[in-house]
């Protein structure tokens, strides 16, 4: 039954961080400073599904749950919808279409040069992701493209890093994430070359 | 009854004071005293005792809300947005967090070099007939700012009161270390005891004032109770919150952010438009309540004041 409705409600949970900000909105609970918290909130779920989509492949090697990793597409196309979020409220809203100070922002401020490179690669992998780009550009090119999620999720989590005052758990802890993911590819992508 | 006891962390959102009905409260007391004398208003005073200051007997001066001439910042978002990392890094959690912090009694350590040192309470440093209500921006380095109503007394008035020596250049000042009570010092993200610093000529300026209260009210714990630093002419983390310690030397201070990245936090960190932030254009503001970012003013629009203690420094390379 899960397996039958599973697209289903990965469709909901996906949605779920959206639906929770409008609900926020609604209830004037986004804070002193809503634009802040919505930027923030934004990219926080853009690397938590960037993370999670990376999570998913070592989810299936481990426990075998296929019917997750049928759509890890999904996961990485939700995670590039949060993140292009991100992007727009940062241009639309935080900066009003101030072209002149968000060139300044990107050339002078390392966190949102890191930032946007992240989301400059990320770009190519979304407009690849469907079925019919996959036949047409064939497979081996298809994965050597898609490799760049995991030089976007470094990026992300520097991003983060570097965004935040000091040295903060909550980015450590995201990119600690990401290495125990990438350690555990090599280690089965070695395995598997050994066998 | 006219004034009832609040705590002010059970405040629900609907009861807090707004700018128009804390300003109407005032001007009604103020006009009470006019007329019934002192005395009446006195005894209802004192059965407020808790978060409540004594708001008629603020001493005159010029910083007034209509000289300033902007609008006041919510007291919900004054007490709700905070940067207060010994109670946590996120903006709410200071608020969450310090609920249950002790700020009474209260003795803060004077040493170095002045006549007085030795423990003071905070009844000794602080008289509540010399307290004055200033109302002033609130500049962060991460570009937003606040208009806050402080309530408080000229740090030199304090500072005279240890007859510093005349070999004393710097003021340095210290905050709580207890991580029972401040769960964020548990977490090494800055080498605590929260330290910050001023120039002895900084610390003196009539605009330096140390702060026991916002909108009339005690100063909640989330804001630094009970006694913090401002100096509105500079970033909002050289105004250190829940001061225990304060001591004067020959030696600039080291301070706590300056310590953490000294290539971001410079000792004097005055707000300036002209020399951004590695992480924040320091051009523009968000004020707090707003939507469109407003131009940064040099020192924070506070010039006229103190401009002078820079003649001839260079800001770019003292930032």
């Amino acid at each position: 039954m899960i397996k039958a409705y599973s697209t289903l409600i990965i469709w909901g949970v996906l949605f779920f961080p959206l639906l929770s900000l409008l609900f926020l909105v609604s209830q004037d609970g986004l804070g002193a400073n809503p634009i802040e918290f919505s930027i923030h909130y934004l990219g926080g779920w853009g690397l938590k599904l960037l993370l999670i989509t990376l999570l998913i492949s070592p989810l299936r090697i481990l426990l075998n749950w296929n019917w997750l990793s049928r759509n890890r597409r999904l996961f990485g196309l939700f995670s590039f919808f949060y993140i292009s979020l991100h992007i727009i409220f940062y241009v639309g809203i935080d900066q009003f279409f101030n072209w002149h100070d968000i060139l300044d922002d990107v050339f002078k401020r390392m966190y949102i040069t890191v930032g946007l490179i992240a989301f400059l690669l990320l770009i190519p992998l979304a407009l690849t992701s469907t079925k019919k780009m996959i036949k047409k550009i064939g497979g081996k090119i298809w994965i050597r493209i898609h490799k760049g999620i995991y030089i976007a999720a470094v990026l992300a989590c520097l991003h983060f890093f570097m965004m935040r005052k000091g040295v903060q758990f909550e980015p450590l802890f995201y990119a600690g994430l990401f290495s125990l993911f990438f350690l555990f590819r090599i280690y089965f992508y070695i395995r598997r070359k050994n066998q | 009854m006219l004034i009832k006891t609040i705590k002010i962390n059970d405040i629900k959102s609907s009861e807090i004071t707004s700018e128009s009905s804390y300003y109407a409260r005032r001007d009604f007391l103020i006009s009470l005293t006019a007329i019934g004398g002192g005395i009446a208003l006195g005894s209802l005073a004192l059965e407020s005792k808790a978060k409540d200051l004594k708001i008629s007997e603020f001493k005159e001066n010029k910083w007034t809300k209509e000289y300033l001439g902007e609008s006041l910042t919510s007291f919900d978002d004054i007490t709700n947005y905070n940067n207060f990392y010994e109670f946590g890094t996120r903006k709410t959690d200071p608020s969450k967090n310090a609920k249950d912090f002790k700020s009474k009694p209260w003795t803060i350590i004077v040493d170095g070099l002045c006549g007085n040192p030795g423990r003071y309470s905070y009844d000794q440093i602080i008289r509540t007939s010399n307290l004055e209500e200033r109302v002033y921006r609130f500049r962060c380095v991460e570009a937003w700012s606040m208009v806050v109503p402080w309530v408080g007394v000229p740090l030199k008035s304090v500072i005279n009161l240890f007859n510093p020596l005349s070999k004393a250049k710097y003021v340095a000042f210290e905050t709580l270390l207890d991580p029972k009570q401040m769960p964020g010092q548990k977490s090494n993200i800055l080498e605590w005891p929260y330290r910050e610093g001023l120039r002895f000529d900084e610390a003196i300026n009539p605009l330096a004032l140390l702060a026991v209260g916002i909108y009339g009210k005690e100063l909640p714990n989330q804001n630094g109770a009970p006694i913090r630093l401002v100096v509105p002419w500079k970033y909002g983390f050289k105004s250190i919150k829940s001061i225990v310690r304060i001591s004067f030397s020959e030696h600039e201070p080291q301070t706590s952010w300056n310590m953490a990245s000294a290539s971001e936090y410079g000792f004097y960190s005055n707000v300036n438009p002209e020399v951004s932030h590695p992480r924040w254009s320091q051009k523009k503001e968000r004020r707090i309540g707003e939507f469109f970012k407003q131009p940064s003013l040099m020192f924070n629009g506070y010039q006229n004041e103190v401009e002078s203690l820079y003649e001839g420094m260079n800001l770019r390379k003292f930032f």
